[in-house]
Order: C-alpha cells, then structure tokens, then sequence
C-alpha cells in the first residue's frame, strides 16, 4: 500500500504517494528525475549517491523515502546557486577533480556536508571525510587539492 | 529486490512497545537501516511489517553525570556521540571508536541501538561499551529489564531481545581512577568494518604500577564480541610490561575463535589478535598512567 511521502527538495516541496520499501535515491531519480545522484553500489560503501538530509550527507541508497518525511533535502542539481555553481563545484573544474563523473555528485555533496560543518578543514580532515566516498579515477589528489583550495579561502567570493 | 512490508512509524516508545508486541517475529525494527537495510536488500531479512523508530526523539539523548556517568539513548547517531562534548576523560575512546566507524555518511544517520542490536560480531561500538563495563535496558509491555552489554549478543546477529522488546538506553560507568582504555581495528579500506578488532581497558593501583583491574575484548573473532579472560588473568595484579602484554596476545590469540573468510584467514585473524592485544594493551597502560 502507498503512503504519503512530503519532502522538500532543493527547496521545492512535493507530495508523493510512494510503496514504502522505495528508498530516498529512487524517490529522487525515479520519482523527481533528478538523476545527477547516482544509484552505484547499494550498500552504503561507495558514496555515489551522497545526498544533504536536513543538513548532513547521507547515503540516498541506505536510506527509506519514509524516513526523510519532512525532511529538506539538497541534491547536486540544487547545489549551484542559479547560474553560479557554488565555490565546490567551481574549484573541481578549476583542479581537474574527476574524470568519468561518476562519484562527483556524491563527492560534491559529502565535501558540501564537510565545509557546511567546518568551513577551514584541514587536509586530514578532509581525507577523513570523504573516505566514505570512492573515486576510481582521480586517485583522490586532484579533489583533495580542490578542497583545500576552497577551505583555504580561494573561492571566497563564490560561498 | 526489497520485498513488501507494512511500514509504521509510532510516535512514542509506548506506540512502539505495543506494536512489537503485537507483530512480534512478524515485525522488524528499523532505526538509522544502515545495516538492516543491506540485509532487506539482499532478501536475507522480509519481514511482513517494519517499525519505524528512527523518529523517537525520547530516545535520542546523551546525559553526562560525574557519578552515575553516561547514559545514551539507543537512537542517538554514531555522528552524535563522535562530536559530543561529554565524551571526555574516560569516556573519549567511545568518540574514537565512533570516529573510525563506517563512513560520515553512514555515522550521520545510523545509531548506536542500532547497531549493537545488529549484532554483527565485526561491529565497533559492543568491544569497547564491554571494555567500559556498560550496561544496558530494554523495555517492553511488560517493563524494563537492566543486563550488561557483555551478555547482550547471544550468536550471530542474535541478541538477548525477546520478542516485543527494544533496546533503550545504554549506561557508561564512570571509569575507576587511572584507568585507560584503547580500541584498534584492523581494516584494509578505512571505513570498512574491522576484520579483527579489540578493545583492552586497564585500571591501575594508587602506585600506578600495578594491573588493578582489566578487559580485553576481541571483534570479529567468535559469533559475538567475546572477552579474553584467560588473557585478562595473565595481566590482573602484575606489573605491566611489554613482555607481559605480549604474552597476553599470545594467549588471547589462543583463545578466540575466528573464521576464514574474504577478509583474511584464520590463521591471520589469530596474528592480528596477538599483534593488537598487545598494541592496544600499552596504549590502555599509558592511558591508565595518566589518568
């Protein structure tokens, strides 16, 4: 049987009727079409679906659609501030932080978790933190590098 | 696939207790899902109804007393605990640990119940809550019963819960003077669950010389977190050494009972134990001096 579902997402509200086994990143692709987070391996190892929950990043494949009820939810297509990408984005472009794409928007989102949390992290700090977010390309330099650069105070103009 | 179930999400503990008793084996509980939800996934867990009580915010708590010490309720995060200002002095190994636990992500929204109710034997918070000497209560319709986390998990995935029950709140007694506690994991990927674990707390006497008192615990090593005991006697009223701890790890080393399996071999499981018992045993004696 379906149940109601209220979620504020990228700061527009919806109202769905969901099953309840769908879990937050179905709701987000399937539902919304918001495909930018990505479904990778489903058990909360491998980050790609990293979403913001009411403030804190959170693995959209681990988690009921009935769970978030009520919850604010900010995804990579709500990252950019209209046509401005926000200082994270912007320094990934600047640093060549990915290369197939796949883990960015997951990485985005968990280094916006980071930064919203401790705006100054240092690279320890950042390495910590996205430990819980896997990139099969970069080798993880060029989006610490990028971090850094923001947590630094590079794209102050951008924040 | 995840199969059908019912999903319902009581409002209260008291909502919560009656819809347990009502669906009993029929019905899981479900709070942060960070491992349950693994499970549902690959078909190895279908129940018919779900609850839902990752919204009970009667249960998500950390009160800090300098007498009866911590008690955390079973739906505080993992993210929680890492960041709280009472885990201090001894209690700061429970931040550690909650530190090295999975990922920020997963730490943000799994809980502490949650996963010692899991009962995963790799799991990081029930080693070093049995260092602690913590104890814990479940409630149900019937009332509340009160056990120390030590007894709690039973066998694999399998704890002392009976059916309409919930784990509550856990206790954290305040640690004895100079006592220090340590816990390691040893894992190939940083966030993953810890192929051995252990967690060794030691108190010493008023000369700081002497082994008062102390716990070895092993993860990941048996079908639950077990105690060392035999190691623990080779420590408890000696002079603590590095020739002493080491021997500890030997003997600790003997008397787990780990499995081969696609994080390492037994005969590695036994290694680690005997390298780790022995590590985290000097850091729990330095800690303990200072303390």
């Amino acid at each position: 049987m379906k149940q109601e579902l209220k979620l504020t997402v990228n700061g527009q509200p919806y109202e769905l009727y969901v099953n309840p086994k769908t879990l937050l990143v179905e709701v987000l692709r399937d539902e919304l079409g918001l495909t930018g987070t990505k479904r990778g391996c489903e058990s909360a190892s491998c980050g790609a679906c990293t979403v913001n929950l009411n403030g804190m990043a959170v693995k959209s494949c681990t988690i009921l659609a009935l769970q978030a009820n009520g919850g604010e939810v900010l995804t990579i297509e709500g990252l950019a501030h209209g046509t401005e990408l926000d200082a994270i984005q912007k320094a990934f472009l600047d640093y060549g932080a990915f290369q197939c794409g796949f883990c960015t928007s997951g990485m985005l989102m968990a280094a916006k978790g980071l930064l919203d949390e401790n705006p100054t992290p240092t690279t320890e700090e950042i390495k910590e933190y996205i430990d819980g977010n896997v990139c099969r390309c970069t080798g993880y330099n060029s989006i610490i590098r990028a971090l850094n650069a923001v947590a630094k105070g590079e794209y102050k103009e951008k924040r | 696939m995840i199969r059908d179930f019912e999903y319902l999400s009581p409002k209260t503990l008291e909502q919560a207790l009656t819809l347990l008793d009502k669906y009993r084996d029929e019905c899981k509980v479900i709070a942060g899902g960070q491992s349950l939800l693994v499970l549902m996934r690959h078909g190895l867990v279908a129940p018919q109804y779900l609850v839902d009580i990752k919204g009970l915010t009667e249960l998500n708590y950390i009160k800090s007393d300098a007498k009866a010490g911590l008690r955390i309720g079973a739906l505080t995060t993992h993210r929680a605990i890492e960041l709280s200002p009472a885990m201090k002095n001894g209690f700061s190994i429970l931040a550690e640990m909650e530190h090295r636990l999975a990922s920020v992500q997963t730490r943000n929204w799994g809980t502490i119940g949650g996963n010692v109710c899991h009962a995963e034997p790799a799991g990081d918070p029930t080693p070093v809550l049995i260092a602690l000497k913590a104890t814990l209560t479940t409630a149900g319709l019937k009332g509340k019963r009160n056990m120390p986390v030590e007894n709690f998990c039973v066998d694999f995935f399998e704890t002392a819960l009976q059916p309409g029950e919930l784990l509550v709140e856990i206790q954290v007694p305040p640690a004895p003077p100079h006592t220090g506690t340590g816990y390691t994991k040893f894992n190939i990927i940083e966030c993953d669950q810890a192929t051995v674990g252990v967690a060794v707390s030691m108190t010493l006497d008023s000369g700081k010389e002497t082994c008062k008192d102390c716990r070895i615990v092993l993860g990941a090593c048996a079908p639950t977190p077990i105690r060392s005991k035999r190691a623990e006697e080779v420590l408890r009223g000696k002079k603590i050494t590095s020739d002493l701890l080491k021997e500890a790890g030997q003997i600790a080393s003997q008397e787990a009972e780990p499995i081969s399996d696609i994080s390492a071999s037994e005969e590695y499981r036994r290694e680690l134990v005997q390298v780790l018992v022995a590590r985290v045993g000097s850091q729990a004696l330095a800690r303990a001096k200072q303390g």
